[in-house]
């Protein structure tokens, strides 16, 4: 499936999201988008701080080709490295905010609080939608 | 059994200032916009000093200050610059209970492990650096009768470094020997859960090091590691992290077309095979011991052993014995020695483990002991501690394919050689990875077999200077802990000379 047809099925997939945003975390994008602008996220992997979400002005991290869009929470678009998808895609993720201190680049750190990526599997009836909805896009894209 | 007095208590062996200023130019300096954030331990939850929240400005001092520095180190002789690490190792060595207890208090490891382990390997660090650099050479080919290449390293100039939280001052001494031994000047950014260890060591060892050769400036990741990071004005970046900041620093550096070298993490496959059972022998209780690698450091460790790899003909033996080990972990005071298991390194830390907990649980895997935070009382109440945890499912789960940097290991078994070998290569990462065997073909070929740059074979969880460290695959670019890490902070200097005093004749 091409992007563009992702797209036209983006109404469809809205009720199955793969990304949620928790009200709290909401509220503190609301406040970074006033400090830095346009805001991203990219789920990190790896060690030390790998697996939280970094959230980085736009214009400050260049999305590549092979990252997956899987949707916005609060107006930032969530990316997410290929490879990595294809291992995560089974499950639906909260970004939500908690006190501390977490090293990286992400916008929030200076406030003494970190977003997090709490997870949940998807049901059965919830991977059929999203395997309706065909492959996620891939690359940058613009909200 | 020793329990240390916690810093700033009267008798203990480290005290914290109350505010620090940045390292630059061998004084310390406070940050230009006069800001500090808390710096909290995670033994209590308790904030116990002020750090400097630096920005660029700080950053471009500490610049200054290092290419001032430069070119005076880098023509320093291999001599005087060897002597000069053999110095710093020797104050540590003096010091290494101060440095131990401090380390514990930043980063709320057991001080069992700063004593044994952080502090005495970054000690033989600057040691091993010392060496090498002193018996390293270039080269000199004869390409003809008359034609010499002379092969000569030469220092990069001024590096930036950017090291992480789980081992403060050894990712330091990681970094900062091979640099120094080759002759650069350097500003270094810690990381902000554990910035300051390495403050208490500069005021140990500060004054042996030529003031703006070294420059430590604290602060976040975007408002310090970014102007350090894509600085036109550092000849090369290391970074030891994740990978979406990995990402970010490679392209930083590629506005710049400077090198990069990152540690970026893994989730290192522990393979078992079933003759390890084969007698109830000291290798036996050696294998046991390391599965339970897994919560050194509170697996707080980029080769943390987090997935173990069972042969199934033995492994419900195996793992009960391994599970009772497990069991006896009990998270504690990190100051007391008899403690193994600390506090994790930070409050968010804490969450995205029991976060990855309970995303393993819903995915269906076993709980075979752990699974929850251990409640401390008293004085650790507000620590953040977590049971050593043991999960048994299968390797396409999300807790077999993320590193959760906390004391949990993820165990499944296998049947043959090659489904050992898929398993134990099915992740994006090859850092580290174990082998334990009795059979010393399977163990070359195993070794072999897996893609990771550190195979411990029969062992786990070594780390001396002399043996080459670092990824393959998304697990990061470069070697660390070895005399070719020296190749990544130097130029290679060609002379070819000609000894011929006639012309080509071509014109």
């Amino acid at each position: 499936m091409t992007n563009a047809n992702a797209n036209a099925n983006a109404s469809a997939s809205a009720t199955v999201a793969r990304v949620r945003v928790t009200p709290e975390a909401e509220a503190l994008l609301a406040k970074l988008r006033l400090e830095h602008g346009p805001l991203l996220f990219h789920q990190s992997g790896g060690c030390c701080d790998g697996s939280a979400p970094m959230c980085y002005p736009a214009g400050d991290f260049k999305i590549g080709q092979r990252d997956v869009f899987l949707g916005e929470i609060a107006g930032a678009p969530f990316y997410i490295g290929g490879a990595q998808f294809e291992l995560w895609k089974h499950t639906e993720l909260t970004i939500d905010v908690v006190p501390g201190r977490g090293a990286g680049f992400s916008v929030e750190s200076p406030h003494g609080v970190r977003f997090l990526t709490r997870s949940r599997v998807f049901t059965i009836e919830e991977l059929d939608v999203l395997e309706a909805n065909g492959p996620p896009w891939t690359g940058p894209r613009e909200l | 059994m020793t329990k240390y007095i916690a810093p700033n208590l009267p008798g203990s062996k480290a005290t914290f200032k109350s505010r620090y200023g940045n390292y630059i130019g061998g004084e310390w300096v406070a940050p230009k916009k006069e800001q500090y954030f808390e710096n909290i331990s995670p033994v209590n939850g308790k904030p116990f000093c002020e750090v400097p929240r630096s920005t660029a400005e700080d950053i471009e001092l500490a610049l200054d200050a290092a290419h001032k520095a430069k070119i005076g180190w880098g023509k320093t002789s291999v001599t005087d610059r060897a002597s000069v690490l053999n110095k710093i190792a020797d104050r540590m060595e003096q010091n290494l209970e101060r440095l131990a207890v401090a380390e514990t208090w930043d980063n709320g490891k057991p001080v069992r492990e700063t004593l044994a382990a952080d502090i005495p390997l970054a000690i033989d660090h600057f040691r091993y650096f010392a060496g090498v650099i002193r018996a390293q050479e270039g080269s000199c080919a004869e390409l003809d009768d008359g034609t010499v290449a002379y092969h000569i390293h030469e220092p990069l100039g001024v590096v930036g470094q950017i090291i992480p939280w789980n081992f403060p001052l050894l990712m330091a001494a990681w970094k900062l020997a091979p640099a120094l031994a080759a002759g650069n000047a350097i500003v270094l950014k810690p990381a902000e859960q554990t910035p300051a260890s390495i403050l208490e060591w500069l005021s140990i060892v500060g004054d042996l090091l030529p003031p703006g050769v070294l420059n430590v400036v604290n602060g976040f990741g975007l408002e310090a590691g970014k102007p350090l990071a894509s600085s036109n004005r550092i000849s090369k970046i290391a970074f030891t992290g994740e990978t979406t900041t990995g990402r970010l620093i490679m392209q930083y550096a590629s506005e710049n077309l400077i090198p990069v070298t990152l540690e970026l993490g893994g989730k290192s496959p522990n393979v078992f095979f079933a003759d390890v059972g084969r007698e109830n022998d000291a290798f036996y209780e050696k294998a046991l011991e390391g599965f339970n690698m897994f919560a050194l450091n509170q697996g707080e460790v980029c080769t943390c052993p987090s997935r173990a790899i069972v042969e199934e003909s033995f492994a419900s033996e195996f793992l009960e014995k391994a599970v009772a080990r497990t069991k006896r972990f009990v998270p504690g005071d990190p100051l007391d020695t008899a403690t193994t298991v600390g506090a994790q390194a930070s409050r968010d830390q804490l969450e995205k483990i029991l976060a990855y907990i309970d995303i393993g649980k819903q995915e269906g895997a076993e709980v075979l002991t752990g699974g929850h935070r251990a409640e401390l009382s008293g004085d650790f109440a507000g620590g953040y501690y977590v049971m050593p945890t043991v999960f048994r499912g299968h390797n396409k789960m999300r807790v077999f394919q993320e590193e959760i940097f906390g004391p949990v290991v993820s165990t499944t078994t296998f049947n043959g050689f090659d489904e050992a070998m898929a398993i134990a290569n099915d992740t994006l990462y090859g850092l580290g990875a174990g082998v334990w065997t009795r059979d010393v073909h399977q163990a070359y070929r195993a070794g072999r077999a897996i893609q990771a740059g550190r195979v411990w074979t029969n062992c786990y969880h070594l780390y001396p200077a002399h043996a080459a460290f670092g990824g393959y695959k998304q697990s990061g670019i470069g070697r660390e802990n070895h005399k070719m890490m020296l190749g990544h902070y130097q130029q290679t200097k060609n002379l070819l000379v000609s000894y011929d005093k006639n012309p080509m004749g071509f014109f």
